[in-house]
């Protein structure tokens, strides 16, 4: 004979538990949005349709550079070089960088605004500036990691082929300061345009049209310039005047890298103009953002 | 010693003052604050947590001052907004989380603290659906949890009943006394119904047009604004004739009649006179009195 179990399931209300336990602080409370940012750029802690998109762009991105590993592999008697050097990647694929940045900005920002969520966050020990950093250096590490990731493929192909290693660890080191330059240049203007609007959409097509219509118009007329005109120092000052070709100017003059815009910046007085701007770029963003989230509603 | 205290608090906006000079104390417990629409409330509020400063005079939390030590006071505070603020694409949990981590939870805390906390705002199975589904009632039962998700000292929350219905209403009520009995954590709460406020509050504080109109425990405001309406299927005079011998003050409102509740008794006597007159009763319910109406009366007294 089996003793008859008594013990059934019983729900206990406990009562209201104060909380005792430890508080961070601002600092770690930052760090704990900062990481909540980097997250949610490639959708993860969000819906799985939200991973679609970055998971995507990450994919084609690697996608290419694995094709380029290979074919260093294949021609590995003929060729001793990528078919694409590191610090030109970028810029070759800046159409998915664009599209990234336009879809993941406004998730990091137009988001609070369109919900109003913002004040919730004022309304903790969190000042406006930290809201600030965290997010713009959320999207600042995804695009860093969407822009590396694909150069440590081509990099693993390199060493497979056997190509001369210090020549090819140098080159990727300069590459990976490219890629910091470009990730913080394109999180900032993509943040600046996506604060202006609580409209998801309205961002998405604003921010691309700030990156691809102006590398468009500028690389045309630099073009034109360069060589219907046949004034090669102006076509190079254009530059300046898109993202894209700002940055790619600031990596041919400061890490020696093998510019692809149409015209590179016009000698050493040129070289440092765009070091110059580039940094300008970088703080203006950082400064507007503030102005903004100083000004925003609660 | 007093939880908040303002001196001669003033704001100015280009337009209008939404502040004027007001000077108050609260005492822990749940207080209330009531005013009209655009009375000050919020502006109130917006300037305790340090997120709006005054263009004059002073205020404090805890002993600490608003603009020195925001921070601080932020810390130890849980705000409600009166406006949506929830995103609608995740779950009440995962934004609580969150919410609970932004006042500095470390991770396995704050969601141990969402679970006990959704709970306690009476979210049970729906807290792992999107936002965006719930119904009113639900998302303010979300926005009161993440103003209490870190055990705040004190939560200030704004018109937390708009947009209920009146069971709805009953329920957000209830659950705010009980963030005071049994939480205790002292509870700003705002309106622009006194009949509401004065169920749940043990102080109540009337603004209007940002100046301070009275400040007195809920049981001096008891007396004058707590009516009963009675609704009889006949012989409406004649009831109302037996309870103004009964020595109560009736005053005739169409098919009801308004009787003011000074104590229990009344319904006995309401009772007496129904039966007496061997007539139905169809209606019998406290009266929350909108807030112009006590302004009203006081005006009349001046």
């Amino acid at each position: 004979m089996s003793e008859p179990t008594a013990r059934t399931g019983v729900i206990h209300d406990i009562g209201y538990r104060k909380y005792d336990g430890p508080r961070l602080g601002r600092a770690r409370v930052a760090r704990a949005l900062y990481s909540h940012s980097l997250r949610g750029a490639y959708g993860l802690g969000r819906s799985g349709r939200s991973k679609v998109l970055p998971m995507m762009l990450l994919g084609v991105m690697c996608l290419v550079a694995f094709i380029i590993a290979v074919i260093a592999n294949v021609g590995a008697g003929i060729t001793s070089e990528l078919v694409l050097p590191y610090s030109a990647y970028t810029f070759t694929t800046q159409a998915i960088l664009t599209i990234f940045v336009a879809a993941q900005a406004p998730v990091s920002l137009s988001r609070d605004l369109r919900f109003r969520t913002v004040p919730l966050y004022f309304s903790r020990p969190l000042e406006r500036s930290d809201y600030v950093l965290a997010k713009f250096g959320g999207l600042a590490t995804a695009l860093f990691l969407l822009l590396t990731a694909p150069l440590l493929i081509m990099y693993v192909g390199a060493l497979l082929a056997e190509f001369p290693a210090g020549r090819e660890t140098g080159d990727l080191l300069l590459a990976l300061l490219g890629t910091v330059v470009f990730a913080v240049v394109f999180a900032g203007v993509g943040l600046v345009v996506a604060s202006l609007t609580p409209r998801r959409g309205l961002g998405v097509a604003a921010i691309i049209t700030v990156f691809a219509l102006s590398f468009a118009a500028i690389s045309t007329l630099q073009g034109i310039i360069r060589y219907e005109v046949g004034n090669a120092d102006l076509a190079g000052w254009l530059g300046l005047l898109s993202p894209v070709t700002l940055v790619d100017g600031f990596q041919v003059w400061v890490l020696d890298a093998s510019g692809r815009a149409v015209a590179p910046p016009p000698g050493d007085a040129g070289g440092v103009v765009f070091v110059l701007v580039t940094f300008a770029a970088i703080g203006a963003c950082w400064a507007l953002l503030n102005l903004r989230y100083r000004k925003v509603s609660i | 010693m007093p939880v908040i205290q303002t001196e001669e608090l003033t704001k100015r906006f280009p337009a209008t003052t939404a502040l004027d000079r007001l000077t108050i104390d609260v005492e822990p417990g749940v207080v209330g604050l009531v005013g009209a629409n655009g009375a000050g409330k919020s502006t109130l509020i917006k300037i305790l947590l340090g997120l709006s400063p005054a263009t004059s005079g002073r205020a404090s939390v805890f002993g600490l001052d608003v603009i020195k030590d925001g921070p601080e006071i932020r810390e130890r505070v849980g705000y409600m907004p009166e406006h949506d603020c929830l995103p609608a694409d995740v779950s009440a949990t995962e934004f609580v989380v969150h919410m609970a981590r932004m006042s500095g939870l470390p991770a396995d805390a704050a969601r141990e603290r969402t679970a006990d906390t959704l709970r306690h705002v009476g979210l049970y199975e729906e807290r792992y659906r999107p936002i965006g589904g719930y119904s009113t009632g639900m998302k303010q039962r979300v926005k009161l949890a993440q103003a209490l998700v870190h055990d705040p000292e004190i939560v200030m929350l704004d018109e937390p009943t708009n947009g209920l219905d009146p069971v709805g209403r009953d329920e957000m009520l209830a659950l705010i006394r009980r963030i005071w009995v049994e939480f205790g954590i002292t509870v700003l709460v705002t309106s622009h119904m006194l009949g509401e406020l004065e169920r749940i509050s043990d102080h109540v504080v009337v603004i209007d047009a940002g100046a301070l109109l009275r400040s007195s425990s809920t049981s001096d405001f008891t007396r004058t604004s707590q009516f009963l309406v009675v609704e009889v299927s006949a012989e409406t005079d004649a009831v109302a004739a037996t309870l103004t011998e009964a020595g109560l003050t009736v005053k005739r409102d169409g098919h009801q009649l308004v009787l003011s509740l000074d104590d229990d008794e009344t319904y006995d006597l309401v009772r007496d006179a129904v039966a007496a007159q061997g007539v139905g009763l169809i209606r019998l319910e406290q009266r929350r009195h909108h807030i112009s109406e006590v302004f009203g009366e006081d005006q009349a007294d001046v």
